[in-house]
């Protein structure tokens, strides 16, 4: 058991370090030449995309990398003293009293069959030698302090009978138990819902001020990053590219990646005729292919020919008095002012006639109050409560909303999945909603179909790319022949934009991006007329998530289908919807065209979403609204209004939320909203996202 | 003439596998060359416990393929003054071209116990393997749908596995494997529906994925039809008029029962599997395409349970032969006087502590080919999870 | 949980008497009868002979009825012959037939008498079972511990040599019956051909009196092929468990090895193997006959060969019904111990 030693220095130092990994097919370098430095009290980010070697690097600071994995080169200082040094009684002492880490999925990250006072009480009583009474005391404070309401009771539950938001204040709970001096975030709000992870997010930047962590923040989300840290770290491939305080960084980007990662994600002020987004072409180099010279060389638009692929690039300085510096040998070359080349001009598509009506449409379940033993009384889950909606040809329809919403449900009743319990889905004029899929016929299966969200599952394992879209082709009554059909899935590929080679392919040799993209060629493979799209991109690396977006919103254009979008990233919805509608607990809280939906005035709900969202724009400001409380369960939905558990307003109206569920107001044309606030305040709403006046 | 010292019965015995040594090692001489190109089967090679398990394996296989000319004397013959002798005694009065020694001894009815371990291991490489198969049909056949579907057909289906689970073998095969039985026709019964399931399988497999080509599946259905019809009418009831298959009663009894205690097993593992396959995306995509039931549990997901089915089909064979002897020790075996290892232990067993020779090598023969089994199989369960 | 129980009682129920119809099914065929006629009666009987023998007894009536008599639900049969004296199901030797009971079955406690032993099977049946509970017992107290500590230790650190060394003695034992392991064990240990004689290969004294030197091999055969598979499992249970990120949690928290393994290792790897050793007992049963028949034990398993080897029908259809029980009630402790010991199922 160490004492705590005070250190004015950087709390962290890592020097050149290069991890590799040796497995059966040799030595794999996973991280190289990587150099950071987190100061006292302060939060570094470590931002990239999946494989460039960030959570390797956090598992190297822990010293954690496994039976394959070893530190090949450079340094980790803690505190001045070379963690790759120590032995591991040494290390045992460190682990969890001096550095802590908190992981991406909190309910994998807690032991199931232990009770939390036990696991937390675990900390203090092998780091510090307290008693158990003393421990459940401690326990007990920084429950409290993770903001958890009826810490008792917490104390004494399991794992698995907290939601998903508690579990992770619990695990930031464990982890600050010893009060560390380093704290390692590795994604932790990933698997979160957005209004939740606001919360979350509020937390760890509050604790982080009061105890002076300082915190290494990995994550893919920019805009996150620009909300909790002071530094920033951006890897590409294993090497950090560019480094430097936050706010240089994002305004005065110097090298082509981090330029390229920020075009690629959808701001507020991109727009999907006018200020595309434009995707970084190519794929990550495997980590055994990797290029002479630049890492990013082979996808870079200022790459130069015998410059960039020559030698080892070593970081340049850009602003050393600040601290910001770039892997890039044309850091002064490169006009980073220069206006974005002129987007190639779609012409703005005008939507068509209704395509798909839904009217009034519910969707009740019916649960054994105990699931497994069974008995009990049978208890209504209100998955879906009267949605009413239209969409029309060439058009985009944003459906948003959290878990727990009720829009995979509803997914399922437009694809024949389940079948309605009351209510109409008209589909070209014929009623659909009682007709399983099983027994509708081959035009209207060909007519709906639907993108899934995991690209990892979306593919059959055991068939080859070709063969599974020539079996849509088959079973759509597309093409005579067998010649025939191999030549239609060819120009589906091509389609795509997949070379012709991946149709003998099996899925695992495609990378995730390019698995969505023949998912979504298989969605097409009959010329439907509406897609519906479940999360088809947010299981997707950032870069590649243009890509996708593009590609669909290309498609349809071209064969003017109705696309049906569902999302919880309101980036990605502002930028490609048409209209929005947004759901909370089985209910149309919102719907109007996105430009009404993402300005005043907002459904308390919509406020709420819109401030959770982070941003990676400086020059924007939000308001923030943090919710309190987790979203209910659709077995117990709360009486009246559903958001009105957390509703920041609701004191505003007497107590009708808590008694009346709010009916369907019109405000403008078009613009939809259930909410019993009246039309003054609703007028009087600020903005939440204020972009700055563009010049 | 002198009796063999114990070197020299060794010598002479691996003399005897001379054929086997030869196949095994060009086969793995052959699939060691090609092992990149052979899938699982290649990258089993790379686990020491994968390896031996196949090599014991396929000596045991090669060993039945090549039995009659490993083999000394004739497994049935009795040779007179051999009674109980120890291993490596000559033979007296060895008729001209004969085999002079037995090798590891004669039995308590003078037979050469050598040549009865290897023509054993005949009878159990041509029972275990088909009769795992059969039931790996059935369990597939009638587990898909149970996990695929759920409700009253799972739970009516299960109520049924439980019940045959539950009954203790032993004594379903003291009450189905006896002469009294099989002049009833209960096993004719049994087989008429087990044998039904693999005709079955093979004619929805094709219906479900050509039935949009009527041509194509036509053929594949018909062929299958034809073939499969031909087999089981000669094998479930004799009627095969062109008598290629056939099965004699006593071992249709046996088969039968091994298949159907089997099957419940394969039956919960598929149901399982299917059960965890069907939540994937890519089940669902094939259901919002429209396609038949049958052809998502046969062509989406029963591909994607091969790793776990190959590993229990292994284990499965090795428990066959396990069952199989158990069967032969109570005296259930094909015929009293077959050289099943099973029987064999049980008659030596008697006098086993003074002739331990009688039942000790059946009984090492046994443990080695269930044993090449279970490594063979584990080595495949290490491969297919890193695959 | 309660009503789960009964739930589960009721298919038990059902279960036993599914199977024990089917016993019953399978030795009253005709020609099993005709066997038993013949046995009992003459073995020069001829057809209609036999035909009238067993219509006299009552063993031509209709299947169902005769279920119905021995489950002692339907009224027993009684027969008049020629020569006044009347005989029946329920009329044993030496009573008087108007005393003798109407029903006589299952429900009212008569198992039958046995043909074989000449005496009523409850009697031979109790007297058996208890030797085979001993033979269990301690059957479990050897497996048990050691199995669970093999694939604990196994599946610990999976891939190293240990884990190697312990998994290959696994395969090995799962590899060898207990007939075969039990025909080494004896030439090893008490066979005049190695010479070790350490052990006696007869356990018939043990039926009075369990030493070690009796009773040790049967305990240790049945211990050998019965452990390897729950190692297996366990060790397969514990390693999957040692790649969980809550282990992780645990190791970046500094908790030391033996403690992860004890404190936060073992409770989640159990669960699966506590529901693989109750499922082992109907294999377990099949052990119990070999090993019986093999070492002169005669307990249940030799009882229940000597039953079908005569088709003693009585006797049989008691041993069913002790077997199928037997069976039930482990696979319903199993379905209890594993959602008690799961937290995440006991609790929602």
């Amino acid at each position: 058991m160490m004492q705590k030693q005070d250190y004015d220095g950087p709390i962290l130092e890592i020097d050149n370090l290069s991890i590799s990994f040796f497995t059966r097919l040799g030595e794999i370098p996973a991280v190289m030449d990587f150099s950071c430095k987190v100061e006292k009290g302060k939060a570094v980010g470590l931002v990239g995309e999946s494989g460039c070697g960030k959570s390797t690097v956090a598992l190297g600071v822990m010293q954690d990398l496994g039976v394959n994995g070893k530190i090949v080169g450079g340094s980790i200082k803690f505190k001045g003293r070379d963690l790759n040094a120590m032995s591991d009684e040494e290390l045992r002492d460190i682990r969890g009293s001096e550095i802590a880490m908190i992981y991406q999925e909190p309910m994998a990250s807690l032991n199931p069959a232990m009770k939390i006072s036990k696991q937390l009480m675990e900390v203090p009583m092998i780091h510090q030698g307290v008693n158990q009474k003393e421990a459940y005391d401690l326990a007990l404070q920084v429950v409290t302090d993770v903001n958890l309401p009826d810490p008792e009771r917490i104390l004494s539950s399991y794992p698995h009978q907290l939601s998903g938001g508690q579990q992770q204040r619990i695990v930031i709970a464990m982890a600050l138990m010893s009060k560390p001096s380093l704290l390692i975030l590795d994604e932790p709000t990933t698997a979160l819902d957005v209004t939740v992870e606001a919360g979350i997010v509020a937390l760890v930047k509050e604790l982080g001020e009061k105890y002076g962590t300082s915190m290494l923040f990995i994550s893919h989300n920019l805009g996150l990053v620009l909300d909790t840290c002071d530094d920033i770290c951006v890897m590409y491939s294993g090497e950090a590219v560019e480094t430097g305080p936050i706010k240089e960084v994002f305004d005065k980007m110097r090298h082509p990646y981090t330029e390229a990662l920020f075009r690629s994600i959808p701001l507020p002020g991109a727009d999907k005729n006018a200020r595309p987004l434009i995707a970084i072409p190519g794929n990550f180099p495997l980590p055994h292919e990797r290029p002479n010279g630049c890492n990013f060389g082979p996808r870079c638009n200022y790459f130069a020919q015998g410059q960039c692929d020559k030698d080892v690039i070593d970081m340049a300085g850009v602003d050393v008095e600040h601290g910001h510096y770039s892997r890039c040998l044309k850091i002064e070359a490169i006009d980073w002012d220069a206006p974005l080349a002129a987007a190639v001009d779609t012409e703005v598509v005008e939507p068509g006639r209704t395509v798909l009506k839904v009217t009034n449409l519910r969707k009740y379940y019916e649960v054994a109050a105990n699931a497994l033993f069974g008995g009990g009384e049978k208890r209504v889950v209100k998955a879906n409560e009267t949605l009413s909606f239209e969409a029309r040809e060439s058009e985009t329809l944003a459906i948003v909303g959290e878990s727990g919403c009720g829009k995979s449900t509803l997914a399922k009743m437009l694809l024949g999945l389940e079948t309605a319990s009351d209510g109409t889905i008209t589909l070209n004029g014929h009623d659909i909603e009682s007709i399983g899929i099983q027994e509708r016929n081959v035009e209207t299966v060909s007519s709906i179909q639907m993108v899934f969200q995991n690209p990892f599952d979306t593919l059959n394992p055991s068939m080859t790319v070709g063969r599974q879209i020539v079996r849509a082709l088959e079973v759509f009554g597309i093409g005579v022949g067998d010649e025939d059909r191999e030549r239609r899935m060819l120009e589906l590929l091509d389609l795509v934009k997949l070379p012709r080679e991946f149709a003998k392919r099996k899925p695992r040799q495609l990378s995730g991006g390019q698995k969505q993209r023949v998912g979504i060629a298989r969605a097409f493979a009959g010329d439907a007329q509406v897609v519906v799209a479940d999360e088809p991109v947010s299981a997707l690396d950032v870069s590649v998530q243009a890509a996708v977006t593009d590609l669909l919103m290309e498609l349809q254009r071209k064969n003017k289908t109705t696309m049906l979008f569902i999302s919880h990233d309101l980036s990605i919805v502002r930028y490609i919807s048409d209209r929005v509608m947004v759901m909370y607990l089985g209910h149309v809280v919102e719907m109007g065209t996105t430009d009404q939906v993402f300005a005043p005035p907002y459904h308390p709900y919509t406020e709420a979403l819109l401030s959770a969202v982070p941003i990676a724009d400086t020059t924007v400001e939000r308001e923030h609204i943090v919710l309190q409380g987790d979203i209910p369960s659709a077995v117990n939905p709360p009486s009246g209004c559903p958001f009105q558990t957390r509703c920041q307003h609701k004191d505003k109206v007497g107590n009708k939320c808590e008694t009346e569920v709010p009916p369907l107001r019109l405000l403008a044309d078009g613009h939809e909203m259930k909410c019993h606030l009246s039309d003054e305040f609703l007028d009087a709403m600020p903005p939440v996202i204020k972009l700055a006046q563009v010049s | 003439m002198n009796a063999l010292t114990t070197w020299e019965i060794a010598l002479h015995i691996i003399i005897q596998f001379a054929p086997v040594w030869v196949a095994l090692g060009a086969t793995l001489a052959v699939s060691i060359y090609y092992k990149d190109r052979l899938g699982l089967y290649g990258h089993l090679f790379d686990s020491s416990v994968g390896t031996i398990g196949l090599i014991l394996v396929l000596f045991w296989v090669f060993t039945a393929i090549f039995a009659d000319a490993i083999v000394t004397h004739d497994a049935l013959a009795q040779i007179s003054g051999m009674k109980n002798k120890r291993p490596g005694t000559a033979v007296r009065m060895a008729a001209e071209g004969a085999y002079e020694f037995y090798l590891l001894g004669g039995d308590n009815l003078a037979r050469d116990i050598f040549s009865r371990m290897v023509m054993g291991s005949r009878a159990v490489l041509i029972i275990a393997p088909a009769a795992t198969a059969f039931a790996f049909m059935v369990g597939i056949t009638l587990g898909l749908p149970a996990g695929f579907r759920g409700g009253r057909l799972d739970t009516n289906l299960s109520f049924l596995a439980n019940l045959v689970l539950a009954f203790p073998v032993i004594l379903l095969f003291f009450l189905l494997v006896t002469p009294e039985i099989r002049s009833t026709g209960v096993p004719i019964y049994l087989a008429a529906v087990l044998f039904l399931f693999p005709v079955v399988f093979f004619v929805v497999l094709f219906q479900s994925r050509f039935y949009t080509q009527p041509m194509k599946r036509n053929i594949y259905v018909g062929v299958t039809l034809v073939l499969g019809l031909w087999a089981y009418s000669g094998l479930a009831f004799n009627a095969d008029p062109l008598n290629v298959f056939y099965m004699e009663p006593n071992l249709l009894n046996i088969f039968v029962s091994v298949v159907f205690v089997n099957s419940p097993t394969v039956y919960r593992i598929v149901r399982g599997l299917a059960m965890d396959i069907k939540t994937r995306d890519y089940v669902s995509a094939a259901q919002t395409r429209g396609e038949g039931s049958w052809y998502i549990m046969l062509w989406e997901i029963l591909p994607n349970a091969r790793g776990p089915l190959i590993v229990d089909f292994c284990l499965r064979i090795g428990y066959t032969t396990i069952l199989l002897g158990t069967l032969g020790f109570f005296g259930l075996g094909v015929s009293p006087e077959s050289p099943d290892w099973g029987m064999t232990i049980n008659e030596g067993r008697k006098l086993l502590s003074i002739y331990p020779h009688l039942a000790i090598p059946p009984a090492l023969a046994l443990m080695s080919l269930v044993l090449g089994l279970n490594l063979l199989a584990d080595g495949l369960r290490e491969q297919s999870l890193k695959d | 949980m309660w009503f789960f129980i009964l739930k589960r009682s009721g298919v038990m129920l059902l279960t036993a008497l599914c199977l024990t119809f089917v016993v019953f099914f399978l030795t009253n065929l005709y020609p099993n009868l005709e066997k038993l006629a013949k046995t009992q009666g003459n073995q020069r009987m001829s057809d209609a002979q036999v035909e009238q023998w067993l219509d006299d007894r009552g063993y031509t009536q209709p299947l169902l009825v005769r279920y119905g008599e021995w489950l002692g639900v339907v009224p027993s049969f009684r027969f008049t012959k020629e020569d006044g004296k009347t005989i029946g199901r329920c009329i044993k030797p030496a009573m008087d037939p108007v005393l003798a009971p109407n029903f006589c079955g299952v429900l009212q406690g008569d198992f039958g008498f046995s043909s074989v032993f000449k005496d009523n099977v409850s009697t031979i049946v109790g007297k058996r079972l208890g030797l085979t509970g001993w033979l269990m017992l301690f059957v479990m107290i050897v497996m048990v511990p050691m199995a669970l500590i093999i694939g604990v230790l196994a599946g610990m650190r999976e891939g190293s040599k240990l884990d190697r060394s312990l998994s290959t003695f696994s395969i090995t034992t799962t590899a060898t019956p207990e007939y075969v392991s039990g025909v080494l064990f004896i030439v090893i240990f008490a066979s005049s051909a190695v010479g070790l004689k350490w052990f006696k290969g007869s356990s018939a004294s043990a039926m009075t009196d369990i030493t070690f030197a009796n009773f040790t091999l049967p305990v240790m055969t049945m211990a050998f092929y019965g452990m390897g598979y729950i190692a297996r499992m366990t060790r397969a249970s514990m390693a999957e468990v040692m790649t969980a990120q809550y282990i992780r949690t645990a190791r970046l928290k500094g908790v030391s090895f033996p403690n992860i393994v004890m404190k936060h290792a073992l409770r989640n790897a159990l669960i699966a193997p506590f529901t693989v050793i109750m499922l082992q007992f109907p294999w377990l049963l099949t052990g119990v006959v070999i090993v019986e028949t093999l070492f002169n034990y005669k307990g249940f398993g030799w009882v229940l060969v000597q039953a079908a080897s005569n088709n003693d029908i009585e006797l049989l259809l008691s041993c069913s019904v002790v077997a199928v029980f037997v069976v039930l009630i482990t696979q319903l402790i199993s379905d209890i111990g594993y959602v008690f010991l799961n937290p995440r199922i006991r609790m929602s």
